[in-house]
């Protein structure tokens, strides 16, 4: 057997362990949907009528608002499953059976690519449970081809993908799965603080850079591009080199923590 | 072990050394082990037993020396010694959120076993270790003696040639100790070069051929288990009494004694042969002493550490040996 169908085989099986998991302990995955499904609610029917009318001007409803929120909604969905495999990433390292793992002969990175695969699969299960319940709610794209939607679903699972490398990473530097969980934080309040809920230029000025120099900003501003018309600009092309940076960077930095010698 | 060709052995390590930080762990070990043999490391906690097979098995890399398993060489060729070994580690390697026979058929996907020889392998390995009925229940959910079996059935999916079992038997009840060590028997009898580590010298005793004293990441004395009892003076007989004066006659009649005062009793040398017990009583009798207790004190652990690493521990060994 070649090295690629090797590691290819051996990372087939690394994924349908952690899906085996994933399907025998729903309980986590459930509640990382819940966050973005509440908000979502939350944003739409409470503070919809008020938040409408600060991005579309006057004749702005609770509709226009569902229209700007849901791509924020769906790459803060995107977010929050790392942040779970961050945890999960962390408990399965202290488990004994990692150390068999690494006496057997083995592809190498196939337990850290199972653990990746699996998480974006996750993500984009996510992803369209979430979709479901925008669209119940009263979310229409305003036009978009099936080309734009391809292109918005492959923006999703690009972003989970760099997200999922930089959580295993996280997840392998932290010392316990109390610790992962604090460490992945950053990957749910980032999105809090980009332009998912209001507009940058409604953000004090000291802060509209912090807000539109991070991932989620030219993400979710694409993202709204493909489905609802509005202008992508230079944001398509600022997403895929920050999430292909991030995933070189996440994949070296856990791949190198998994080849060191364990603790 | 000069006669042997290096074919014929199955794991060697030279100068194997690894500290960390400032603590060294492996003070430069060299280990010979034959194959188709049981060979024990045998050794307190901390003594370095468990960081010994984690190099050996390739899960951790040693500051120093050089070992080769299975004829492959640990530092350059990995890859190479894991497709030869199986690990049993001292912390059961199983994953406890799926059932036992997930995790056998997880070994035998990662065996690259074909789907029917992995059921086949998985349900005759399940059925060999007694683990059938627990089969469909998650591994978490198994007791102590359950779980080390279901480790060692996952370990023998891959037919491994060489097989390391870190403390196998530790933590578990006595009836799950003598199971264990029958399995560990039949392996033997396959063909199976098997690396061990015990802290208990009767475990080595049963199982091994050849047993290593680890001290302090040190070897402190190596040999069969006969030639190793042979170096531990520990044994005694010990006699209690609870009349002081008994004692006091007791104790000026015999010359050869340990004395506790404040316990009333006496440690007489002694190997605990019967001949030597029968001269004991007789004398004990002839004088008229009556102890109240008699117990006979075999070499155990403390005494094999108390004997090997005193410093008059290399004659000793000499000395017994040209015996």
């Amino acid at each position: 057997m070649s090295s690629l169908t090797h590691a290819v085989r051996d990372s087939n099986t690394m994924l349908r362990r952690n899906l085996l998991h994933a399907r025998r302990y729903p309980s986590l995955t459930l509640n990382i949907l819940l966050t973005p499904i509440v908000l979502l609610l939350l944003f739409v029917y409470v503070f919809g009528e008020v938040m409408s009318a600060g991005i579309g001007g006057s004749g702005a409803d609770r509709s226009d608002y569902i229209a700007y929120l849901v791509p924020g909604i769906l790459l803060m969905t995107i977010g929050a499953t790392p942040a779970g495999t961050a945890v999960s990433v962390s408990m399965d390292m202290t488990e004994g059976i990692i150390a068999r793992f690494r006496t057997m002969a083995i592809h190498r990175g196939s337990v850290l690519v199972g653990h990746v695969v699996g998480s974006v699969l996750q993500s984009v299960i996510s992803v369209v449970l979430v979709g479901a319940v925008a669209v119940a709610i009263g979310f229409r794209s305003s036009n978009a081809t099936a080309l734009e939607w391809i292109a918005a679903f492959g923006l999703l699972v690009l972003v989970a993908l760099a997200l999922t490398w930089i959580a295993v990473g996280m997840g392998m530097a932290s010392p316990n799965p109390e610790a992962a969980s604090n460490n992945a934080l950053p990957l749910m309040i980032l999105p809090l603080i980009s332009s998912a809920f209001v507009p940058i230029n409604a953000m004090p000025g000291w802060f509209q850079p912090i807000a539109e120099y991070q991932p989620f900003t030219p993400a979710i501003e694409t993202l709204r591009g493909l489905l609802l018309g509005s202008e992508i600009g230079t944001n398509g092309w600022t997403t895929i080199v920050w999430c292909l940076a991030l995933s070189a960077l996440g994949y070296r930095w856990s791949t190198a923590q998994f080849n060191r010698d364990p603790r | 072990m000069t006669t042997t060709t290096p074919h014929s052995l199955a794991i060697t390590a030279r100068g194997m050394r690894k500290a960390y930080g400032e603590k060294t762990v492996l003070d430069g070990i060299n280990l010979a082990v034959p194959t188709g043999t049981v060979f024990a490391l045998l050794g307190p906690n901390g003594a370095g037993k468990t960081t010994a097979v984690k190099i050996l098995s390739t899960l951790i890399t040693a500051d120093g020396g050089e070992a080769k398993v299975g004829g492959h060489d640990l530092a350059t060729d990995p890859q190479a010694v894991r497709a030869t070994i199986g690990v049993t580690g001292q912390f059961s390697a199983v994953d406890g959120l799926i059932t036992g026979e997930e995790n056998m058929l997880l070994m035998a996907d990662l065996h690259h076993l074909s789907r029917r020889e992995g059921r086949r392998t998985t349900a005759e390995l399940l059925e060999r270790f007694d683990l059938t009925d627990a089969a469909k229940k998650p591994a978490a959910t198994y007791s102590g003696g359950m779980k080390r079996r279901l480790d060692l059935a996952m370990t023998l999916v891959g037919n491994p040639r060489i097989i390391f079992l870190d403390e196998p038997t530790s933590g578990l009840d006595p009836r799950s100790r003598h199971n264990m060590w029958d399995i560990i028997r039949d392996l033997v009898t396959s063909g199976v070069t098997v690396f061990l580590t015990t802290q208990y010298l009767e475990e080595a005793d049963q199982l091994a051929d050849r047993i290593a004293v680890l001290n302090d990441g040190k070897i402190a004395a190596e040999g069969t288990a006969d030639e190793l009892k042979r170096l531990i003076p520990g044994g005694h007989i010990r006699l209690r009494f609870t009349d002081p004066a008994a004692y006091q006659a007791a104790h000026l009649a015999l010359s050869e004694v340990t004395r506790d005062d404040e316990a009333l009793s006496l440690q007489i040398p002694s190997d605990g042969s019967q001949r030597e017990l029968r001269s004991l009583l007789d004398w004990l009798d002839a004088a008229d002493i009556e102890a109240d207790e008699l117990t006979v004190h075999t070499p155990d652990l403390d005494d094999v550490f108390f004997a090997l690493t005193s410093n008059t521990n290399i004659p000793t060994q000499s000395k017994e040996n040209a015996r």
